[in-house]
């Protein structure tokens, strides 16, 4: 009988004991904020460009955890949803068109200047603060920070912005991966050759 | 000396032909003048220097034309005197043959120079003395001194060590690449300026000591070393070293391993370990830039390969065409045109010819087919391991060749991908001719990238942050002012109100028959008014927020605050009515006014000025919708329609009522009407009364009265009319006649409702 009851009690002081432990440590470690959220908000793009149809990047991410689908990014493309897809444990799947479509090469928007007539529209659409003027003043994009998101262009009444490609300068350039396998016979090489001479 | 230094090996490297000794048979040799000179802006790691020169200026050998762009850059000097003819893009001499900002001096063959002089003259200070470090540092960065290894890093970058005590100064002569000799040459050929050099960098860095590495297969530049330590006196300091040859010992942190046996840590710069590691040529300009001023404007260059003739090292001004140089080597153009810039194992195809020597430019190879045969195809890797043997970095490159084919960026990198110097010995030792470090260089550029990106989309998302608290912070400062805004109005109503109460008795009572509305209406009113211009707005917004994705979210709310006020004007504007029509009872009820009626003529008569006008507003809204080409135009068109409707009906009831008015609608008589709407409104609601078989006798009298007053007026004003001469005296002959009638009727109820309190004197 004594046996049972020391065993009961032991037990019971366990259990308390523990308790208390993961109380203390479920409050001491609180994890603010939902961790997969940022997560997630660190994989999209932060183009702010609501394509996906939220107002911005946080909102998408805050969507996809509460179970959005992964695949309504176009800025990101491909690697954000394979990305996604990784973090998540879930099929990548192919971007949504109805989105539209990822662009080939990155751009940002530029302004002819001497067209604007300083309306600030465009001001008041950058989601990232990267256009730079005043009412009835030149306005002007500060390259640096444009995500290239186009929201800027819709608003122009004149239409005096421009999305442009990004240049590759001597420190974005880098080498292209070998092509391999293109050259294992002859004629491939000269084949090559012509298609080269003719671009 | 040397007998003391305890030399380390580092593991892998490779043994490849030398093909050193053709182009140190002979002594370097100045290259002549070329007719123009393309100094590229962008010739050292870092940002591209300023141009601080304009097209058609005249310049002289030595004169600053470009200045550093921030810490990490390099200004740059004219290596002639000449005129610069352009400051233009041309094509720059680097892998990626993209073009950048060059500027363009067309020499003029006279060698002037621009004023110079030592650093001990310019700070008066005797030969010999101790530089202060700060302005040698300085003196440095002015004369553009950059590696002249081959990275091109700007070299007083590399001194400014900032915390970190340096003790060891190790200068490079290892020169381990095949085919280039320029090193060589420069201490054979500068070995004293090599070692002043040396003295001055061990001044900049507060150094204890410094080693000059040299590989044992430049025996020559070794005895010249030597010799030249022992005529400036420094062996105690100075200790030029003999290490075996091995591709890659000349790479900073192998050429570190060899000499010291410490290992650069991954990521980090050979200054965390205490040393600091030039290129002997480079510390030869540095002895000139302090003795004489002289500013880094040409370099020792190796021109060689079996297309040259005249295989040699050449003095050349940077700027100087590849081309030029190649011509005066008796270089003999190939069937297919390859020349290569730096060596053999990491040197890159130039895209063309035209392109100048630059400051990282040491060697130009123009190779046989024969000697240099162009790459096989790559085979099948076999895992055979060689690579790894090979590799100076001690990595995996077979491993890092899978995920660099494979674009598994982040594996690559968790296998120090950013370790890997591309020195090319797995390259040059792969049994299948994999080209491994092309791989390497694309991974690296791609994580590179991909590094970049998320940093700008880090860059981005704080600024949206940033961006959406502010506009919170807006908001919430425009709600706090109109908060304010609607106290202080409440406060001052309430004033308002207190100073009426207390004389609520005489107001009171006439509140209902004046024209004036009662407070409650006016409070009503105004918040009715509030409530409109808060639609007028939100509606606004919701159109910005509907021609703006950005905001497209917040459609939906705006949406909903459109319909509350909506519903809230409805309500206040039935409440209003509520009350109106409650004064208006009372006004009715008050026997002395009834203007409450709405169907007196001038009321109808504004109702249609009102429809007409809305009609007219709804028609240039249309038109806009239609020249806009919204899809709100055949709702727009209905609500035309309807308003047409309205505006026909309310011409009709006006009509009506003027007839039944009985020709008040002269304009004469209309001008009447609106001066007295008093009496106006009384027979408007006295026909209705008048016609009333309920009335009874009590009622009827005063009726009967106003009945014979109305007669009265109209009568005068038939007068008038008809001293005046108006169109409208028939009119209002008609409308005396029907008044009398309406008296006689009124008279003959009186008598038939059988009591004759009232004994109607008047006819």
């Amino acid at each position: 009988m004594t046996t049972i009851l020391i065993a009961v009690l032991v037990l019971t002081a366990l259990a308390i004991a523990f308790g208390a432990l993961l109380g203390f440590a479920s409050v001491r470690f609180k994890v603010e904020g939902n961790p997969v959220v940022d997560q997630i908000n660190d994989l999209l793009p932060q183009t702010q460009c609501g394509q996906c149809g939220y107002p911005g990047c946080k909102p998408y991410a805050e969507a996809i955890a509460d179970g959005d689908k992964i695949n309504k990014c176009p800025p990101g493309g491909e690697s954000t949803i394979d990305a996604l897809a990784d973090l998540l444990g879930v099929e990548p799947e192919p971007l949504d068109a109805e989105h539209g479509a990822e662009k080939a090469v990155p751009t940002v928007a530029y302004i002819r200047e001497d067209e604007c007539i300083g309306c600030t529209k465009c001001i008041q659409a950058c989601p990232v603060d990267a256009i730079l003027g005043a009412a009835k003043q030149m306005h002007t994009v500060i390259v640096d920070e444009c995500t290239g998101c186009d929201l800027c262009v819709e608003p122009c009444p004149v239409d005096c912005i421009d999305m442009i490609p990004v240049q590759t300068d001597r420190t974005s350039w880098y080498w292209e991966a070998p092509t391999q396998g293109v050259e294992l016979i002859v004629t491939d090489r000269r084949a090559r050759r012509i298609a080269k001479r003719q671009a | 000396m040397t007998n003391l230094i305890q030399l380390h090996e580092f593991d892998g490297g490779i043994h490849p032909p030398e093909n050193k000794h053709q182009s140190t048979q002979r002594p370097v040799k100045v290259a002549p003048l070329p007719k123009e000179l393309i100094l590229p802006l962008h010739q050292h790691i870092g940002a591209p220097a300023d141009p601080v020169v304009a097209v058609g200026d005249q310049v002289l050998k030595g004169q600053v034309i470009a200045e550093p762009h921030g810490f990490v850059s390099a200004p740059l000097h004219a290596p002639t005197s000449g005129v610069v003819t352009a400051i233009e893009a041309r094509q720059a001499p680097h892998s990626s043959g993209l073009s950048e900002l060059c500027i363009v001096i067309e020499c003029d063959g006279k060698e002037t120079w621009a004023p110079h002089q030592s650093l001990y003259a310019e700070l008066n200070i005797d030969d010999g003395d101790e530089l202060p470090r700060e302005a040698i540092v300085e003196r440095i960065r002015q004369s553009g001194i950059t590696g002249l290894g081959g990275a091109g890093f700007p070299t007083a970058v590399k001194l400014a060590t900032g915390e970190r005590t340096i003790k060891t100064l190790i200068l490079n002569g290892a020169e381990c690449e095949p085919y280039i000799t320029a090193d060589d040459m420069v201490m054979r050929e500068r070995a004293d300026e090599i070692v002043r050099g040396a003295q001055i960098l061990l001044q900049a860095l507060g150094a204890e000591r410094c080693l000059i590495g040299v590989e044992d297969n430049k025996p020559e530049a070794i005895a010249a070393l030597k010799t030249a330590v022992q005529s400036r006196k420094q062996e105690h300091h100075i200790d030029v070293v003999t290490i075996p040859t091995k591709y890659p010992s000349g790479g900073e942190k192998q050429l570190i391993q060899i000499l010291t046996g410490l290992e650069v840590p991954s990521g980090g710069i050979p200054a965390d370990i205490g040393i600091v590691c030039q290129n002997v040529g480079t510390a030869a300009a540095i002895a000139d830039a302090i003795d004489t001023g002289r500013p880094l404007i040409s370099r020792f260059t190796t021109v060689t390969g079996d297309a040259i003739s005249d295989k040699g090292n050449w003095d050349v001004l940077f700027g100087t065409p590849v081309s030029h140089l190649l011509d005066i080597s008796g270089y003999r153009p190939q069937k297919r045109e390859r020349v290569i810039m730096g060596g053999p194992m990491m040197g890159f195809t130039l895209p063309a010819l035209s392109l100048p020597v630059v400051k990282t430019t040491n060697c130009l190879l123009a190779p046989t087919e024969k000697e240099l045969p162009a790459n096989n195809p790559s085979m099948a890797c076999i895992r055979c391991g060689m690579c790894a043997d090979a590799c100076p970095a001690d990595l995996l490159p077979q491993q890092l060749y899978w995920f660099a084919k494979g674009e598994e960026l982040d594996k690559a990198e968790q296998h120090n991908l950013f370790d890997c110097i591309e020195c090319g010995a797995c390259s040059y030792v792969c049994p299948s001719e994999i080209p491994l470090v092309q791989y390497y260089r694309f991974a690296k550029g791609a994580i590179r990238e991909e590094r970049a990106a998320h940093e700008k989309a880090e860059q981005a998302r704080e600024r949206f942050e940033a961006r959406i608290a502010r506009q919170e912070r807006e908001k919430a400062e425009k709600e706090a002012k109109r908060k304010a805004r609607a106290e202080a109005a409440a406060k001052s109503q309430s004033a308002k109100k207190a100073v009426p109460a207390t004389k609520a008795a005489p107001t009171a009572a006439p509140a209902g028959s004046s024209d004036e509305p009662s407070p409650e209406l006016a409070k009503l009113q105004k918040q009715l008014d509030g409530a409109q211009t808060a639609l007028k707005k939100t509606k606004e917004k919701l159109e910005a927020a509907q021609s703006d994705e950005a905001l497209a979210a917040k459609v939906p709310a705006f949406e909903a605050a459109l319909t509350k006020t909506q519903d809230k004007i409805k309500t206040l504007a039935k409440e209003i009515a509520a009350l109106k029509k409650a004064e208006k009872a009372q006004a009715s009820a008050a026997p002395a006014s009834d203007k409450g009626d709405p169907n007196t003529p001038e009321r109808l008569k504004k109702k249609w000025e009102m429809a007409q006008g809305r009609l007219e507003t709804a028609e240039k809204r249309l038109a806009q919708a239609e020249a806009d080409g919204l899809d709100t135009v055949d709702a727009l068109k209905t609500g035309l329609e309807k308003q047409r409707a309205r505006v026909a009906d309310a011409k009709a009831a006006y009509d009506a009522a003027v007839k039944a008015d009985s020709g008040d609608a002269s304009p004469e008589a209309k001008q009447e009407t609106k001066a007295k709407p008093d009496s106006q409104a009384e027979q408007a609601t006295a026909t209705p009364a008048a016609s009333s078989t309920q009335a009874n006798a009590v009622d009827l009298a005063p009726k009967i009265r106003a009945q014979q007053d109305r007669i009265e007026k109209a009568t005068e004003r038939l007068n008038m009319a008809k001293a005046d001469g108006l169109e409208t005296v028939p009119a209002l002959e008609k409308a005396l006649e029907k008044q009398q009638d309406k008296l006689a009727q009124l008279e003959a109820q009186a008598a038939s409702s059988s009591s004759p309190a009232t004994s109607p004197g008047d006819a």
